[in-house]
């Protein structure tokens, strides 16, 4: 029972053609970016398969696969446990935690890369705190994965909190009550009900590690992605950075079967009538000074150190000359703007994917959802790119005004507010909105005082997940936002453009600040009220 | 437990960024209002064309709106554009970016007079654009380094004396210019045996001139192959800046690259764009550049910063960097020496 394609229009029926319809707008808009890529390519064929068909490319994709898997697995094991102590657990300060170990999200890459050179680097700040000669290089694939891991694991940490949120407790109070330990419940019960949410988590870090070219440029590391953008720069061969770009969607598709393959094989949600009530908290007891030395171990590593180097070049005063207060302000409320319409952009459309995705599976609705990720694994240039190829023959009007630019985000970031509000909606039963809609409730009603509330926690979380990276965004922000519209993503450019990367300090610092509270808000959605 | 209904919350806030997008796009609207003006796609660093700009409004009358980018991202968008660019003029980093802008026929051509204000060899030969300011390649060394243990070309760092002690950026697109330069100078076969020299000596490639200075300056590597003003602007920072320059006089060692504007075809206002192209060729500006960022100026006959070997001094190879040269072509060799 209850495992066919169950609804809450009726059961066992198709989708309705309204949300159908819309399903298709938003594939359609997130396809952009690849059909772009489709028409460069198909300009020169030839060019495109003599590029692809390389021993350097089949080494190039290992190597990016090699980073993604490591990174990945990092990023899992550092956000796994981070969720679960935040979410479930009596940690003194959880909610505080929870803000402090997500903000690391927004350090753009390369500042953070850099960031880690300078403190690990072979002649870094470490070395003169050892008084050693030389520091073994950091360059490379271990200096890439340092960097990458530390920088996207709040992805799994989110996507996992908000499904920890979500999670019945029933289960757990029945596996205890059958006398199993309190680790053994984890272990047997909780943790393969998180499948989903692990699975989206390191998908989204592995798109993010395929797509990120920051990181790897600064630790002199060779990715897809680097070859995309020398390929770009160096020879201006469209096809041909073209076809390494298709390359990397079809990296997404192979990744994407994979998270369907874990979450297709199991059931995730109550089987039982009603709500799932609140987890109780978990007392730590004695794994409480363990608990927060990890906590603070993580703070420490991605976000206070980072923050002490910044503040550090900061007070160098190099680049900050030209940093004018009011300027600051206007560009944090900026930078503020863009993210929140994305963000909200992102959770209206991932709801409707998730919805068709879930609700109504079947291989065209799938087919929907791995659209959205399309443009998550690509180049934020290739995605500015495509939306000025687009934006200025189909949409002149709005071509680099504001809503372009949000909507360019929001195509962008779209699979981060999907991966989030599907894992949730796999959680909560179709029986629930199937009894309400047997009471004589309307389909839309039934979405909205039932299902809505019932999946808030992922919608909350793919907010913050869009939002944190819509805020740092840089390309596409350069490239289609309205002249004269400037955020602290393109003022930190405007400073390490110069030749510092120091002088990026003022204003990353000023990023950081301005995300702590808006995700201090959402650490404290849905979860029960802390006593 | 205090739940605001989620439904109604995004809908307060999709309305919400509406409104902020519908004013923004308002926004945007009103700066049009004015009598002329031009819009500037802009590589350079905002921080080194900004007050130019501000000077040229201010004498022109002209109102200039500038997006700012990298050099190669903005020659992308212009060839995406295509004819309904919104640009005016196309300022570029680097004669490749323009190359390829004026290539796809994207480039109106400049009259003589402009062409005229600077050498031959720092402009298009097809007339679509014009050098700005030029940045040699040099040596850049650091303090272990006895200046007069340095080569004269940087062709003979692949001696072993320099194994593993040297540091360049193959991906920028200086170094490619410079690859591309000596390929046509000195012959294929010359540019294959350098690359491949220096990568079997151990050469360490980083992403971009400045990690190559900083790593310099961090004492990683003891020379780097980089443009010389990168070196300028951090003594201007810090005096005390622990890295110095050297122009080889041997192996186009200290060849010129130019920064350079173009004005597009599609350009509404010709007359007003060719006037900031003139304006930025001019005397005021071309010594601000000289000062503010130890660029070579290469028009007025402004002089460079003191401490830079004179223009004249430098060798110039006989061939034209305009940008048409192949590129491609260097790609594929950086790719086949494993120097990329």
């Amino acid at each position: 029972m209850g495992s066919g394609p169950t609804s809450w229009i009726g059961a066992r029926r198709g989708a309705p053609l309204p949300l159908l319809g819309l399903g298709l707008l938003v594939g359609a808009a997130a396809l952009l970016p690849a059909i772009y890529l489709l028409v460069l390519v198909l300009d020169d064929v030839g060019g495109a398969i003599s590029t692809i068909a390389t021993g350097r490319t089949a080494g190039l994709a290992l190597q990016t696969l090699a980073l993604t898997v490591a990174v990945s697995a990092t990023a899992t094991a550092i956000g796994v446990p981070l969720a679960w102590l935040t979410a479930r657990t009596d940690l003194p300060g959880r909610r505080l935690w929870a803000t402090l170990t997500t903000l690391p999200l927004v350090i753009p890459s390369y500042i953070g890369a850099y960031l880690l050179v300078s403190a690990l680097g072979p002649f870094g700040l470490l070395r003169d705190l050892l008084g050693v000669e030389r520091l073994p290089s950091i360059y490379g694939f271990v200096g890439a994965w340092l960097a990458l891991s530390l920088f996207t694991y709040p992805l799994v940490l989110l996507s996992v909190r908000a499904a920890l949120m979500r999670l019945d407790p029933q289960l757990e109070d029945a596996a205890r009550s059958m006398g199993r330990s309190r680790r053994g419940t984890f272990i047997s019960v909780v943790l393969p009900q998180l499948g989903p949410a692990v699975a989206t988590g390191a998908l989204l870090v592995a798109l993010y590690v395929v797509s990120d070219f920051g990181a790897v440029s600064i630790m002199r590391f060779d990715s897809l992605t680097r070859e995309i953008y020398v390929t770009y720069q160096s020879s201006f061969d469209r096809s041909s950075a073209a076809s390494l770009g298709l390359l990397l969607v079809a990296f997404t598709l192979a990744l994407l079967a994979g998270q369907s393959w874990v979450r297709g094989s199991l059931r995730y949600h109550r089987a039982g009538p009603g709500a799932a009530r609140p987890a109780p908290t978990v007392p730590l007891g004695r794994w409480r000074t363990p608990a927060l030395a990890f906590c603070s171990a993580v703070t420490l590593a991605a976000l206070i150190l980072p923050l002490g180097v910044l503040i550090y070049w900061a007070s160098k005063g190099i680049g900050t000359d030209s940093l004018a207060t009011g300027d600051l302000l206007q560009n944090g409320s900026n930078s503020l703007l863009a993210a929140s319409g994305a963000a909200v952009a992102a959770a209206v459309l991932a709801v409707v994917v998730a919805v068709l995705a879930v609700r109504f599976r079947g291989p065209m609705t799938l087919a929907l959802e791995r659209i959205s990720f399309a443009g998550y694994a690509l180049p934020g240039v290739v995605v500015a790119l495509s939306l000025v190829f687009f934006g200025i023959r189909v949409a002149p009007s709005l071509y680099q005004t504001l809503a372009l630019l949000v909507f360019a985000l929001t195509i962008h970031y779209l699979p981060l507010a999907v991966g989030s509000v599907g894992s949730s909606l796999l959680q909560v039963p179709p029986r629930i909105e199937e009894a309400a809609r047997g009471l004589g409730r309307g389909p839309l009603e039934v979405f909205r005082t039932i299902t809505t509330p019932l999946v808030a926690g992922g919608i909350w979380a793919g907010m913050a997940l869009v939002f944190l990276h819509a805020l740092k965004e840089l390309p596409a922000t350069l490239l289609l936002a309205p002249i004269g519209f400037e955020t602290l993503a393109t003022d930190i450019w405007r400073q390490t453009t110069r030749g510092f990367f120091e002088a990026g300090a003022v204003p990353t610092i000023l990023l950081l600040a301005v995300a702590a509270p808006p995700l201090y808000v959402l650490a404290g959605r849905g979860t029960p009220p802390s006593s | 437990m205090h739940r605001t209904s989620l439904p109604r919350l995004l809908l307060a806030l999709s309305m919400l960024t509406a409104a902020a997008v519908a004013v923004g796009c308002g926004a945007g609207d009103d700066s049009e209002s004015g009598d002329a003006s031009l819009t500037l796609y802009s590589g350079r660093e905002p921080e080194l064309i900004d007050p130019a700009i501000e000077d040229f409004e201010e004498q022109s009358g002209v109102d200039v709106e500038v997006r700012s980018g990298d050099s190669a991202p903005l020659a992308a968008t212009i060839l995406e554009e295509g004819e309904s660019s919104p640009a005016d003029v196309f300022l570029a980093q680097d004669a490749g970016s323009l190359g390829a802008v004026e290539q796809e026929g994207l480039l109106t051509q400049l009259p003589t007079d402009i062409l005229d204000e600077v050498d031959s060899r720092f402009r298009s030969e097809d007339g679509g654009w014009v050098g700005v300011t030029g940045r040699a390649r040099v040596i850049a060394y650091g303090p272990d380094v006895d200046p007069a243990d340095l080569p004269d070309s940087p062709l003979e760092l692949t001696e072993p004396e320099w194994e593993g002690r040297v540091g360049w950026a193959p991906s920028n697109a200086s170094f490619q210019a410079y690859v591309t330069a000596l390929r046509e100078v000195e012959g294929e076969e010359v540019a294959r045996g350098w690359l491949e020299g220096m990568v079997a000596n151990g050469v360490q490639a980083y992403e971009s001139n400045t990690p190559v200075r900083d790593a310099i300056a961090a004492g990683e590597i003891d020379v780097g192959l980089i443009n010389h003003y990168y070196v300028a602007q951090a003594v201007a920072e810090d005096p005390d800046y622990p890295v110095e320059v050297d122009f080889p006089p041997a192996g186009l060692g200290s060849l010129i690259n130019v920064s350079g504007a173009g004005v597009l075809a599609s350009s509404d206002d010709p007359d007003a764009a060719q006037d900031l192209i003139a304006f930025l060729l001019a005397e005021d500006a071309q010594s601000y550049f000289a000062t503010s960022s130890k660029e070579y100026p290469l028009a007025a006959g402004v002089e460079p910063d003191s401490e830079l070997v004179p223009l004249e001094d430098i060798p110039a190879p006989p061939i034209n960097l305009s940008g048409t040269s192949d590129l491609e072509g260097t790609l594929e060799l950086l790719r086949e020496t494993g120097a990329l």
